[in-house]
């Protein structure tokens, strides 16, 4: 990086005459597309452990990334040298793929478009920024005090405030010019709860895509007193059951079961290669008819959400299954070209480093008509899911797995008894399939996705839920 | 390297020695190719640079980071100007400060492939080409290869410290892996083959194909079994998953934060009495090889386990004062913009007589498990509850039988070093900071249909 300076908000990070040559340079050995995506982000991070503020740090860091499209072939290079002479070699290493394919060359010249005028899903209030060092500092202190008070039994807590401001510019051979201005903030704790029978651990996080307003929403205190909640009270939990069970699953838990149940499996870059079990089914049932699955980039202020993508789409609401019918994949710039259509608004890239790819954004389920306490009153016997952590899936065959880390038994339709954590697993289309109840409520989480080495900021929701069977993967019987 | 080191002593030398200030400064460079194809063609190639600097301030018992990805002048007093200024709102630590040379000298590690630098794009293109091209054709049920990929990296970094480190290291990777579905019908199953290496020549491009064929044919047909307890037989790659996560509870930090289930536990019979754990970085077969740790301190052989008696912890210089013991320079960074944690980085289980099909002789009603998902959700490494998906093939009477899928596996990871019943001598360093070598394991939930 050759220089330093602070940039103002309202500065395109690199000038579009600058990024209109180096495009011209991208394609000066032929091509049929080339991108520079530009990226500047600033990161804070603080971490309180074992009653002490162990680290402040933050981060920055500014990069260009570059591809050239030849045939079926993308060439990518990227450089932290925003100068002229750094985004141009960038651009020739990217182009360095059309070398061998014959296909002309004498380059291109690009006219820019001005730049799109997308809405934002929500405004930043307050840049965390222009927050002092020590009110952050504050907050992890408060989140301490009030999990320890939760029960003596807290033996240990941690907890991490992050805030982040990601500033992108998107310009392509189309003509495109775009950008984006995308501030997170985040909070988590953790808890650790000793009793007789060992360790037990709770967790909680509260994050949006907002400034420091985020705890106008909802007070660390809160978020401390969850996570500590949570550790309590499988102090006396017992192993979970192994065998097929009824679950019902709490609204707002962690919708990392859509997520993984079938939001991977609809991702077109999956469907193009013939690698999912949703290949070939559109407009066929493929979950209950009370499933109508959602994605939506602009549900702010969510985690996952954003103006325009990484590849300089508006971000936009997409209807993945509709009353359990498969309505549309989920689709970024190239796999969209090679069918004809338009991007859904779901390119995304961890950073300037990585070639973008198809991913999801918000991912939710529509809430039903059913009252959620007559889900579970409903239920002679099965496991009620409070709480999920994360989870993986096998997109070719379906087969996925995600964890309850807040689980009870539900005995003649009552929440009883705690449970220790485990894994469930099922197939995505015959999970989807035995979904029987929905209820009237609605809760997102916001999560990490990671894919293909990748991790970017997803949120996930849904309503109470009940699935008539399961496998649950503890060490009891059934 | 000269560059680098002189970057970092260059910025850890303005520490204000008068005010008892110290300064860490980790400078990191790398260089990475990466290659994928698809039916034959280069879907994508990418070349690409990178480089940062990330300084520690120690500054009145206070500890501040800062890092920017970008190297020189400019970049170097960015970061410790942030540095300093975090330093100012961290909580007092009387324990808090840099490592400290320790007297013990580097061992001598050749990890660096010249040639590496030198290999032609085309070459990798085609290495990934040849790979591809050997799964499609080594079994015509092989229906798609989704994906295959090249990809190598030559990784240089320093840290120099003002309390007397200069550490430099220097490293170079090699990795082709490809993703194969197999058909049969409406059926599908996935396999994955990889092989890795210091240069391209070290690949084993046969034997990632044939794996990534036979483990993806060889669960066609594969349904979900009945629940019953029995033994697993994991397979190398899948115990190499799971002494990743043992030795994270054997961090140092989390014994000294009471968050290790193996806390105030040395001394006691935590294994089988043939189990001996070892984190080793000095050993150049391992693939988490380095001659020093994050914090520029000599890597050295570490006993953790021996003969099922917990012998102690991995240390980084932090946790190692607060536990009033010396760093085991187990200090881990994931690069320059983290602070260093702790990790292993070459754990290995001894390696025992037997391999996999003597073992599977052994078994007369058990599961060998070929892979397993799930593990950061279903691995709680504080309560010790163990419980994964998996899949694999059914072991009966000593042979193996029909595959299997849909299915967890589940215990606690204290029952499991209790229920180690064999341990293979197919030793094979993979990428990750552990060794794999089949591992068998009684008394184990399976929880299917």
């Amino acid at each position: 990086m050759a220089e330093q300076g602070e940039v103002a908000a309202t500065d395109p990070i690199v000038a579009a005459d600058l990024l209109q040559r180096v495009l011209g340079a991208a394609l000066d050995r032929g091509g049929a597309f080339a991108e520079v995506f530009v990226e500047d982000r600033a990161a804070t991070g603080i971490s309180l452990d074992d009653r002490r503020v162990e680290e402040l740090s933050s981060g920055h860091d500014r990069g260009a990334g570059i591809r050239v499209v030849v045939g079926e072939t993308t060439g990518f290079a990227h450089t932290a040298d925003l100068t002229e002479t750094g985004l141009m070699a960038a651009a020739r290493a990217a182009a360095a793929v059309a070398r061998d394919t014959g296909s002309g060359g004498g380059g291109r010249s690009v006219a820019l478009g001005t730049p799109q005028d997308s809405r934002p899903p929500n405004l930043v209030q307050v840049l965390p920024a222009d927050v002092a060092k020590a009110t952050k500092v504050e907050l992890l202190l408060r989140a301490d005090d009030a999990a320890r008070s939760s029960g003596n039994a807290i033996i240990q807590v941690s907890a991490g405030y992050a805030d982040s401001r990601r500033r992108t510019q998107i310009a392509n051979s189309d003509g495109l010019l775009a950008g984006d201005d995308r501030v997170r903030t985040r909070f988590s704790v953790s808890c650790v709860a000793a009793g007789d029978a060992g360790m037990q651990t709770g967790r909680e996080t509260s994050a949006a895509t907002v400034g420091f307003e985020l705890f106008d929403r909802r007070s660390v205190e809160d978020v401390a007193e969850e996570a500590a909640r949570r550790a309590l009270a499988k102090l006396s939990a017992r192993p979970a059951p192994s065998g097929v069970v009824p679950v019902v699953i709490k609204s707002g838990s962690g919708g990392v079961l859509f997520h993984e149940a079938c939001g991977h499996g609809l991702e077109a870059d999956h469907i193009l290669k013939d690698s999912s079990v949703y290949t070939g089914r559109l407009e066929q049932l493929v979950a209950s008819p009370l499933v109508t699955l959602v994605d939506d980039g602009t549900f702010g202020p969510e985690w996952g959400c954003m103006t325009v993508d990484d590849e300089g789409r508006p971000a936009q609401r997409n209807v993945l299954i509709s009353n359990g019918v498969l309505t549309d994949y989920m689709w970024d710039f190239l796999r969209a070209r090679k069918q004809g259509r338009q991007s859904s608004g779901n390119g995304r890239r961890e950073s300037y480093r990585e070639l973008p790819m198809v991913r999801m954004t918000n991912t939710f389920l529509l809430p039903g008509a059913d009252d959620p306490d007559e889900i579970v009153a409903q239920t002679p016997h099965g496991i009620y899911v409070a709480h999920l952590g994360g989870g993986q899936v096998n997109t070719a065959t379906g087969d996925f797995v995600f964890g309850m880390t807040e689980a009870y038994l539900i005995e003649n339709g009552r929440v009883t008894e705690p449970l220790r954590d485990a894994n469930l697993i099922g197939n995505g289309p015959d999970v989807l399939s035995r979904i029987d109840a929905v209820g009237s409520d609605f809760g997102m989480t916001a999560g990490t996705c990671g894919k293909d080495g990748q991790s970017v900021p997803v949120g996930c929701g849904q309503p109470t839920l009940r699935v008539t069977g399961v496998t649950i993967g503890g060490t009891a019987g059934a | 390297m000269p560059e680098l080191a002189d970057l970092a002593r260059s910025i850890a030398e303005q520490a204000d020695a008068g005010a008892g200030e110290q300064v860490e400064a980790y400078v990191a460079q790398g260089r990475e190719t990466s290659v994928r194809v698809y039916e034959g063609d280069v879907e994508f190639l990418s070349s690409s640079d990178s480089a940062g600097v990330g300084v520690r301030v120690v500054r009145d018992g206070r500890l501040g980071f800062a890092w920017v990805g970008a190297l020189g002048e400019a970049a170097a007093a960015e970061a410790l100007r942030e540095a300093r200024d975090n330093a100012r709102y961290a909580t007092i630590d009387e324990h808090a400060g840099l490592a400290e040379p320790d007297g013990v000298e580097p061992a001598p590690l050749d990890l660096w492939r010249e040639e590496l630098a030198g290999t032609p794009t085309d070459e990798k293109i085609d290495i990934a080409l040849d790979l591809e091209r050997r799964v499609r054709q080594g079994d015509h049920r092989i229906r798609q290869v989704v994906q295959t990929d090249y990809s190598d990296a030559l990784r240089k970094s320093a840290v120099a410290t003002s309390t007397g480190i200069c550490a430099t290291s220097r490293k170079t990777t090699c990795f082709v892996s490809s993703y194969a579905v197999a058909g049969d019908g409406d059926e599908t199953q996935t396999g994955f083959g990889y092989s890795v290496g210091r240069a391209a020549g070290d690949l084993d491009i046969a034997k990632a194909a044939a794996d990534a064929t036979e483990r993806a044919t060889r669960l066609l047909g594969a349904k979900k079994p009945p629940s019953s307890r029995l033994t697993v037989l994991l397979e190398p790659r899948v115990t190499a998953t799971v002494l990743s996560v043992l030795a994270s509870t054997l961090s140092g930090e989390e014994v000294t934060k009471g968050r290790s289930l193996f806390a105030n536990r040395v001394g006691e019979e935590v294994g089988v009495a043939h189990l001996t754990l070892v984190d080793d970085p000095t050993d150049a077969a391992s693939f988490g090889a380095t001659p020093t740790d994050a914090e520029g301190l000599a890597c050295r052989r570490n006993r953790l386990i021996d003969g099922g008696k917990l012998l102690g912890y991995l240390y980084n210089t932090h946790a190692a004062r607060v536990a009033g013991t010396v760093s085991t320079a187990s200090a881990v960074r994931g690069g320059y913009r983290t602070t260093p944690g702790i990790g292993g980085r070459a754990v290995c289980i001894e390696p025992g007589d037997l391999d996999q099909e003597a073992i599977v002789r052994q078994i007369d009603r058990g599961l060998l498990v070929q892979s397993v998902s799930g593990v950061h959700s279903g691995v709680n490494v504080v309560s010790g509850d163990f419980s994964v998906g998996a899949e694999g093939l059914m072991v009966r009477d000593g042979a193996l039988a029909e595959p299997v899928r849909e299915l967890t596996i589940a215990s606690t990871l204290q029952r499991m070093l209790q229920h180690v019943v064999h341990i293979g001598s197919d030793l094979e360093w993979l990428p990750g900071p552990a060794a794999g070598m089949s591992l068998a394991i009684a008394d184990v939930s399976l929880s299917g249909a």
